[in-house]
């Protein structure tokens, strides 16, 4: 059994004493931040990422870093229960029965089906991974650059059709992205571009710079000024036991919401937002009982939570076998592997095996403490959701601000948050999502490079990009989407999909 | 002529701003040919994409295109300035006067955007934070940021 002596060897990794103390930290903190609005797994992420450049060994790192991200699902499904407020976008439909069930009274029981729920999902994706990354990672050897800039190409476009807003403006946004990311050196000729003979520009913008710019600093800036409606669960939070007529109604929802979870993680995008609202989605439309949905029915709440964890974890897939980031946070794990000069993509399984199998390993370790760590302390939880948002903001502001100067020990990167702050606060404002911008930040360099050997290769005839079957494959997919996404019925059902989605 | 989404009008216009910038540089930096693609020629193909979808955005928001759902909101000039112009501050204050200065000021600046905090809680605030980022982070995390003004370090 290969499978058990790579789980094996995962295991003694995840199960140093290092190890497990930092996954813990991980995964606390990710539920902290998770818990409290304004601040989410990105900028947590990008503020920590020098931190982790002290830690001798990189899986440490990683561990932590991957803990902070599923955690913090964990932390916001439990905002969506008790005041309504989806802590993270992917528990946004965790509100809707989440918090009817707990208006009834039942506050104990939704808490603890929504993190059961999350945990078997969680072992279940923990295996996935498991199973189906080494025989991705052998068939990535078989790519070559064609295929790589065929495979981003898709990665790009299905990102933007799982996620949600105008279909061109996105794509207008990953143009934008992309070339952003151009900025600093080449790397074939060592000709600067863009840079105006600002030596710090030699590199390009750092990516944490542009996370907490546009999404921490521009999020306060639209969000200071509101006034404060928290609707908060006033009575003690008690029975957290389902009884067994609540098991027998949640077990098939959470099945059916891990696999589709696990399913739609895969994808590039909002893997995770979307695999919540498709398994409530289905939970409904199979219910015999659809009438109960948003008045407080439990598989309301299991289904979702199962998918979202499911996503959260699948998603580490592309990242681990083709070194492709999918999702922001993903790009986040790039940069932190890059520091420990580890070159993310397939031989990451076979240069670094500890690495790859302790992570996987310490999810499952992850999703253990997080059960642990969650029923006990919502006491907790719900006390830090007391603290209003005038007294988080500045908070929010500093730590980006020391993590910002951290990146290189320069106030060159607090001072470059302003202009991307400026910026994403009018993408905010024309409803253009920023999270495409960063996805095709992240790949810009990458796609040049791959597009610039696939067509030395050919010399010089783009024709190689369709020819070769598996790229041709690719780039006929991502067609195929496009032409979906301009057709007005499909286009109609993914608004549905996303309906009463907050920004 | 009439605009019908100003929202992607303006979003409009601000990619082909772009896509224009970054196409005149990219002039500059020799565009090769396909078969070896000069440090201009990735981007240059962007550019014009970015532009083509630009022109797009602008005809849609002119012609047809989804109506504008809800007005566009005021920009929040109070806002932006308080919190970008403290994030500036304590940028020109670090190297030169520490963090036990710039902090503080930080906190404070920000803390104006909010009509709800009272002195007390801003007071209290700076105290709090400031120390929990010196303890935290310089300390405990060893982030290397100056606490005290280098001249005085020294």
């Amino acid at each position: 059994m290969e499978l058990l002596n790579n789980l094996l060897l995962g295991a003694t990794t995840a199960f140093t004493i290092t190890n497990l103390f930092w996954c813990f930290v991980g995964c606390l903190l990710g539920t902290l931040i998770g818990v409290l609005p304004g601040i989410g797994p990105l900028a947590t992420i990008a503020i920590l990422l020098p931190v982790t450049f002290k830690m001798g060994d990189p899986s440490t790192a990683l561990i932590m870093l991957a803990g902070i991200y599923y955690g913090a699902q964990y932390g916001g499904s439990t905002t969506a229960i008790l005041v309504n407020l989806p802590g993270e976008s992917s528990s946004v439909v965790t509100t809707l029965d989440g918090y009817q069930m707990a208006r009834k009274g039942k506050a104990g029981l939704a808490l603890a089906v929504a993190a059961l729920a999350s945990f078997f999902a969680g072992t279940v994706a923990t295996f996935l991974i498991a199973a189906f990354a080494p025989p991705l990672a052998e068939l990535a050897f078989k790519f070559g650059p064609a295929e790589y800039f065929s495979l981003m190409v898709l990665g790009l476009i299905a990102a933007v059709v799982l996620a949600h807003g105008s279909f061109i403006k996105a794509l207008a946004m990953i143009v934008l992205g992309l070339l952003v990311g151009l900025v600093g050196a080449d790397v074939n000729s060592g000709i600067a571009r863009y840079n105006f003979d600002i030596p710090e520009l030699m590199d390009g913008f750092e990516f944490a710079v542009i996370a907490m710019g546009m999404f921490g600093f521009a999020e306060i800036i639209h969000s200071m000024k509101q006034h404060e409606t928290r609707d908060l669960l006033k009575e003690k939070v008690t029975n957290l036991m389902p009884t067994r007529a609540d098991v027998k109604r949640a077990a098939p929802a959470v099945f059916r919401g891990t696999a589709l979870g696990s399913i739609l993680g895969i994808l590039p995008g909002g893997g995770a937002i979307l695999a919540s609202f498709s398994a409530y989605a289905l939970e409904k439309k199979i219910s015999k009982t659809p009438q109960e949905f948003g008045k407080g029915a439990v598989e309301g709440v299991a289904a979702p939570e199962a998918a979202n964890n499911a996503g959260a974890q699948t998603s580490f897939i592309p990242l681990l076998t083709l070194g492709i980031p999918t999702t922001p946070v993903m790009a986040l794990m790039v940069a932190a592997m890059m520091i420990h000069n580890i070159q993310p993509g397939p031989q990451v399984m076979t240069s670094n095996p500890t690495l790859f199998w302790g992570l996987i390993v310490s999810m499952w370790v992850g999703n253990f403490f997080l059960v642990v760590l969650n029923l006990p302390l919502i006491g907790l939880w719900i006390r830090l959701l007391r603290v209003p948002y005038r007294l988080l903001y500045p908070a929010i502001l500093m730590f980006c601000c020391i993590g910002a100067y951290s990146l290189n020990n320069s106030v060159w990167d607090v001072m470059m948050t302003i202009p991307f702050a400026i910026l994403g606060y009018y993408f905010k404002k024309w409803k253009c999502e920023p999270a495409p911008l960063l996805l095709g930040f992240i790949l810009g360099r990458m796609m040049e490079e791959y597009l610039r050997r696939a067509l030395t290769l050919s010399r010089g005839d783009w024709f190689i990009l369709v020819e070769r079957p598996l790229s041709g494959a690719l780039l006929a997919l991502a067609l195929v989407l496009i032409v979906l996404m301009l057709m007005p019925a499909i286009r109609k059902k993914r608004d549905q999909a996303f309906e009463g989605e907050s920004d | 002529m009439k605009i019908h989404n100003r929202q992607d009008f303006l979003a409009a216009l601000m990619f082909l701003a772009f896509g224009i910038f970054f196409l005149y540089f990219a002039q500059d930096y020799g565009l090769g040919t396909a078969r070896r693609m000069g440090p201009g020629y990735f981007p240059s193909l962007l550019s014009a994409l970015l532009i083509v979808l630009g022109l797009i955005i602008l005809g849609l928001s002119l012609w047809s295109g989804n109506p504008q759902e809800e007005e566009m909101e005021k920009t929040d000039w109070r806002g932006l300035v308080l919190v970008l112009g403290s994030v500036l501050v304590f940028a020109q204050l670090l190297p030169v006067a520490g963090f036990l200065i710039a902090g503080p000021i930080l906190v404070l600046l920000a803390g104006l955007g909010s009509h709800e905090m009272s002195w007390k809680e801003r007071v209290g605030l700076t105290v709090v934070l400031t120390s929990f980022c010196i303890l935290v982070f310089r300390f405990g995390l060893e982030m290397q940021f100056p606490i005290l003004p280098p001249s005085l370090a020294n």
